[in-house]
């Protein structure tokens, strides 16, 4: 068996392996739901309505959509390089510990400076937290997919410690959780009464902004040119260390993003549990998009709907909602195959 | 000593029993990759005890032919006979197991591993609970001493030199047994002495009753060891000449089908150093050999001609003009400007043009567009970028533009540059490079793999730009493209560079004699 | 300050570092397989939730304790299958795949446990591996009572070091598995197959990996939850790195990992909770990412390790 690289192909075909790859996810998920007993023809319009049935259920899988838009621009870009970030979680969880500590009081200022404020400095202490896995690839070859992963567990030690030391809520009936922030440092409600808040507008502006920077300018080419071939883009005077360095800044910044969007304009505090893994899910949602930002949107909104699907088809269908994370690490691996076949062609012999 | 020393005499024993069944036989083989046709209908036989020479200039399709032998590929259409006997297509496994060996001309050998290991490697059941060590060695000892094959079985490959590696290799052939020995190109990475040592044990194998097939595109060495010629053009097999009645001429119209005017070449008008290297000693890269104390001095409208056996530092060099390595001693100046931040970027800013050995792995970016490669070395002047973004307008303009001038068969300038044949993404890099008309430019075994016409275009383009004044290291192990464009001759060795001769100065003979390192003594001689 | 050091004389401290290395044994030895061969195996933390969950609900369901662990090692070399055709004939990217292995690997997992048992808030515990004393070696003071009071499954995964260091150097199989590791076109030239030497790893690996995990639920925790491999499977590779891609000082770096993992819940216990217990248990992790920065400078990888090959390639 072998690979042949296919001429440019056609848009159809480069749209037909990408669905092959959602029926092939159904498929599996189809298996589960007979496995436990009920009937793909009842579960699958319930996941569908639980989704998207109603203005409220629309509003919910935009809501649960919001980090996942973040995360998974973070790993689109850093995945364009080729660095392989795998620690969106921690960076997540940065965001939220900078937001609390600068949200809850501390700076009183007008929402107008402090909600722009907060934001730098979550994106910059995720910047900072990447920056370290970067170094250590850059400088010392130390492989990044392990540094990250690792840094995922400490992080998350590392924000339990602050819940039950320095930023624990004195009001909070011993719970391991932070004070809420102050109104100044809310994230307004896109529709009053309604989850939905202005995070999520922050993160379709962030992939449109992602998007412009990945096409339009230079440091978006240096990215593209590292990723494919880091060889050629030395040797073409493309500086690799500085472009991973800024890479690594970038992709830190927008994860931390996810969890300021959270914290501010969801949660209010936070807790251990501000992320159901919404850092490794962008890994999902990245190659989803096939690492493009715009698709980003599509493939985080997407996941999202199995996700609020999931939990109300659950509910009411007696399925465990875990399928929900079935079908999205089916979606990865099927999509990454059905990538391949759209730009190589299987010769078995 | 010269090279014909192990001709084997025309007339003598291995031939009087050919003519009986032929050992191997392919018939009317065919192999495409997409549009190219690189085998067509290919039929011949192989009888036992003889050498036959297959010839053909890079690209005629002989490497293919061999992997389908060997396993590698599967043939579109046609067959193969071992011995009387269908071989099984596309399984390496079937080809060692019907008695065919192989020497490739990139080594397999695993290189931290050590000889006996590379040797015996898949020659005992998979399901043996411990590997016999002592029986490999006993009959390595043995097959080392019968065909004069002395090695260390238990020396690591990373030891060795080239000569010794490339024994290791026929070892592993006759370790298996192999009745039919194939040679790719076996001589590209051996000195002239090791050439000889090569075909005094060919000569030793053939007493033995193996047949061979050498795959060669140099004349002299397919005079010197075959019986019978095979001349492959363009994937087809043009025609079988007896060595003996032959002749070198003949062969080369044969091999290049029509006459290619060899370039002609204006009188250089040597201007002033403007690359100087004054005892530039480095680290090495890898595997590469270091440079040991190197001086060099490129003038401006000259050609300089950098030949050696691969291997011996040529590799470090380009990098050290590329911008990719720096010095670890030593002195480099460009102009009359010493030189002390190094980088590519750096060797670009001081108008390097450089054309790079591997065109896959440094020259191109394989899955981004034309017009992305070809901005890759100067995306950041004021032409194509402002402010930090990109004038894709610009950048597209420039790709047709290269395109055009450098006469690109391309889809698109949005192609992938991987969807190129190699002449073409070849020309891409050439266009890259001298577009800005630069001062110095490095080509780097810029006609490898090329076909005539490619190699003729790449050829002309470079001498015009010697005769714009631009000065030219020209690095390349073809001595026939050394020796028709150079205007100064130096030759690597271990790390060294000779003096460097005006062209004509040194006899073949002599360059041979610096490239197995025997030092500078035919100038004193 | 004096009973932090007495900690290291303690027999029980002994016991349960070689109890902690284990299931870091077993699993480390898996990866090492994989990347000898060529292949990262990032699957291996989903796999390791496979192990652990494929071995205690065999016994959960009234099975024996080795169908256990023999369903846990089938299960593990599934995914494992799954990981080496996607990575292996395809060449998909290593990365992208090992992770989607972990997150399909950890939740088909979980949905089965919840499927399994749905109301079930305690996870229901089974009767694990007992310790079984080596009679005459286990009375030895402290070493020989750390190493030979242990249960089978530890002396399985002593025994797992020994036979990978055999097969890898010994045999001519482990002869063919280093070789496709350093340079798949010399063993595709010798007639052997760069992709089945590599799928046969990846997919042996990863039965070794799920015995890893299964050595959690059935001779440690005694039973299944959530969450329970906690990043053990990264550590593993790591310890693949410390150990230079060698068995023996891949078992060193384990021991010496559990032992430290050990020493630093009992001093936990002994700092009376003034400093808190999470910079303790960030230590392992740390030291992990330590461990990797101390060797990287002179780490030599197998040179083909996450290049994917295509057959006739050189």
């Amino acid at each position: 068996m072998r690979l042949e690289p296919k001429p440019a192909p056609s848009l159809g075909v480069t749209l037909l392996f990408p669905v092959m790859a959602i029926a092939a996810t159904l498929v599996v998920a189809a298996l589960l739901v007979l496995a436990a007993g009920a009937s793909p023809f009842s579960v699958f319009p319930l996941i569908v309505k639980g989704a998207a049935g109603s203005q409220f259920a629309i509003l919910e899988t935009l809501t649960r959509a919001t980090p996942l838009i973040f995360t998974g621009l973070a790993v689109a870009v850093a995945f364009r390089a080729r660095l392989w970030n795998i620690g969106a979680e921690a960076q997540l969880y940065i965001g939220g510990v900078v937001t609390v500590v600068l949200g809850t009081g501390a700076l009183p200022l007008p929402a107008i400076v402090l909600i722009p404020l907060i934001m730098l400095a979550s994106m910059a202490a995720g910047a900072l937290l990447l920056a370290g896995p970067a170094v250590l690839k850059t400088r010392f070859g130390v492989d990044e997919v392990v540094t990250t992963l690792l840094l995922n567990f400490i992080v998350i030690l590392f924000v339990s410690m602050l819940l039950e030391g320095v930023l624990k809520d004195p009001m909070g009936l011993g719970w391991p959780q932070s004070q809420r922030v102050i109104a100044d440092a809310q994230l307004p409600r896109i529709i009053q009464g309604k989850r939905l808040h202005l995070g999520f507008a922050i993160a379709v502006v962030a992939a449109l902004v992602t998007w412009v920077v990945m096409k339009k300018t230079v440091l978006g080419y240096e990215m593209r040119a590292v990723g494919h071939n880091i060889g050629a883009a030395r040797f073409a005077g493309i500086p690799v260390n500085r472009v991973l360095m800024k890479t690594a800044l970038l992709s830190g910044g927008l994860a931390a993003l996810a969890g300021f969007s959270e914290v501010a304009g969801l949660k209010g505090n936070l807790t251990l549990d501000l992320s159901p893994g919404y850092g490794y899910t962008g890994i999902v949602v990245a190659m989803l998009a096939m690492l493009n930002p715009l698709g980003v949107i599509a493939a985080a909104i997407f996941v999202a709907a199995i996700f609020v699907g999931s939990d109300a088809m659950s509910r009411s269908a007696g399925v465990p909602s875990y399928i929900a994370q079935v079908m999205v690490a089916t979606a990865l691996l099927t999509m990454v195959t059905a990538l391949l076949l759209t730009r190589y062609r299987i010769r078995w012999k | 000593m010269p090279l014909t020393n192990a001709l084997p005499e025309p007339d003598a024993g291995p031939q009087a029993d050919a003519g009986a069944t032929p050992v191997l036989r392919l018939s009317s083989i065919t192999k495409r990759f997409g549009p190219l046709v690189a085998n067509d209908a290919i039929s011949f036989e192989l009888r036992k005890g003889e050498v036959i020479a297959l010839l053909g200039e890079n690209g005629a399709g002989k490497t293919t032919l061999m992997n389908i032998l060997f396993g590698h590929y599967v043939a579109d259409e046609g067959s193969v006979e071992v011995m009387g006997k269908p071989l099984a297509a596309g399984d390496p496994r079937a080809a060692l197991d019907a008695g065919i060996g192989m020497v490739h001309q990139h080594f397999t050998l695993a290189e931290s591993m050590t000889v006996l290991e590379n040797i015996a490697l898949g020659t005992q059941s998979a399901w043996k609970p411990r590997f016999d060590r002592s029986a490999a060695r006993q009959r390595i000892a043995r097959l080392s001493a019968d065909f004069g094959l002395a090695l260390d079985p238990d020396a690591p490959i990373t030891s060795l030199s080239v000569g010794e590696r490339q024994r290791v290799e026929i070892l592993k052939a006759l370790y298996r047994d192999a009745r039919i020995l194939i040679l790719d190109e076996p001589t590209a990475v051996l000195t002239p002495s090791e050439t000889d040592a090569l075909f005094g044990t060919l000569k030793l194998l053939v007493g033995q009753g193996l047949s061979i097939i050498f795959i060669s595109h140099k004349l002299h060495e397919v005079m010197a060891v075959s019986d019978r010629v095979l001349v492959l053009r363009a994937g087809r097999l043009v025609a079988e000449r007896k060595t003996a009645g032959s002749s070198r001429s003949e062969l080369a119209a044969l091999m290049v089908g029509q006459e290619v005017a060899s370039p002609t070449v204006a009188e250089p008008k040597p201007g002033p150093v403007v690359f100087e290297l004054k005892g530039v000693s480095t680290q090495g890269q890898g595997n590469a050999a270091r440079l040991d104390g190197v001086s060099l001095a490129l003038r401006a409208g000259e050609i300089t001609g950098l030949a050696g056996v691969s291997g011996n530092g040529q590799a470090t060099l380009a990098a050290l003009m590329a911008g990719t390595l720096s010095p670890a001693s030593g002195e480099m100046a460009i102009g009359a400007q010493a030189i002390s931040d190094w980088s590519p970027r750096a060797a670009l800013a001081h108008g390097i043009g450089r054309i790079p050995e591997d065109r896959h792995a440094f020259g191109t970016i394989g899955d981004m567009s034309v017009t992305e490669n070809v901005i890759s070395e100067r995306y950041r002047t004021p032409r194509f970028s402002r402010y930090g973004f990109l004038d894709w307008k610009a950048a597209r303009a420039f790709a047709e533009a290269i395109v055009r001038d450098y006469d690109v068969k391309c889809p698109s300038p949005e192609a992938r540059i991987r969807l190129l044949s190699g002449g073409n993404m070849q020309k891409l890099i050439l266009g890259r490079a001298l577009d800005p008309d630069p001062a110095i430019i490095l080509a780097n075994q810029p006609t490898r793999g090329l076909d005539v016409g490619a190699v003729s275009f790449v050829h002309r383009r470079l001498l015009e730009a010697r005769d714009r004044g631009a000065a030219i290291l020209l690095i390349s192990e073809d001595l026939e493209e050394i020796l028709a464009l150079s205007d100064q001759i130096i030759v690597m060795s271990k790390g060294r560079l000779s003096t460097p001769s005006k062209r004509g100065q040194r006899s073949i003979r002599e360059l041979g004699e610096l490239m197995a390192g025997q030092g500078d003594s035919a100038d004193a001689a | 300050m004096e009973q932090a050091f007495d900690i290291l004389f303690q027999t029980s401290f002994w016991v349960a570092a070689i109890r902690i290395a284990s299931p870091l044994i077993f699993a480390t030895m898996g990866e090492l397989i994989c990347e000898r061969a060529g292949v990262l195996n990032l699957g291996i933390e989903g796999i390791m939730t496979v192990g652990a969950f494929a071995g205690w609900f065999t016994v959960y369901s009234g099975g024996d304790l080795w169908t256990g662990v023999l369903v846990a090692a089938l299960a593990g070399a599934c995914f494992g299958l799954l990981h080496a055709t996607l990575t292996v004939p395809l060449g998909l990217s290593q990365h992208v795949v090992g992770i989607g292995i972990t997150l399909f690997a950890t939740s088909l997992t979980y949905f089965t446990y919840r499927l399994a048992l749905p109301e079930v808030t305690t996870p229901p515990k089974i009767v694990p591996f007992q310790p079984l004393p080596i009679p005459g070696l286990s009375s030895i003071p402290v070493l020989g009572q750390a190493l030979f009071s242990q249960t089978a499954l530890t002396y399985l995964a002593f025994a797992s070091v020994a036979i990978v260091a055999w097969v890898l150097y010994r045999t001519p199989v482990g002869l063919a598995l280093r070789a496709v590791g350093e340079s798949p076109a010399a063993v595709e030239a010798q007639g052997i197959s760069v992709t089945g030497m590599r799928i046969g790893a990846v997919v042996v690996g990863s039965a070794l990996m799920a015995v890893g995990g299964a050595f959690l639920t059935m001779s440690a925790f005694n039973s299944f939850f959530f969450e329970m491999i906690n990043g053990r499977g990264w550590i593993c590779i790591a310890l693949v790195v410390f150990g230079s891609w060698r068995p023996g000082k891949a078992l060193i770096g384990a021991i010496l990992f559990a032992a430290f993992d050990a020493y630093q819940v009992r001093l936990q216990q002994l700092s009376g909770g003034v400093v808190p217990y999470q910079l303790f248990l960030m230590m392992p992790y740390a030291l992990s990412i330590l461990a990797l920065i101390l060797v990287a400078r002179r780490a030599t990888y197998p040179k083909a390790l996450m290049i994917p090959y295509q057959k006739g390639e050189r």
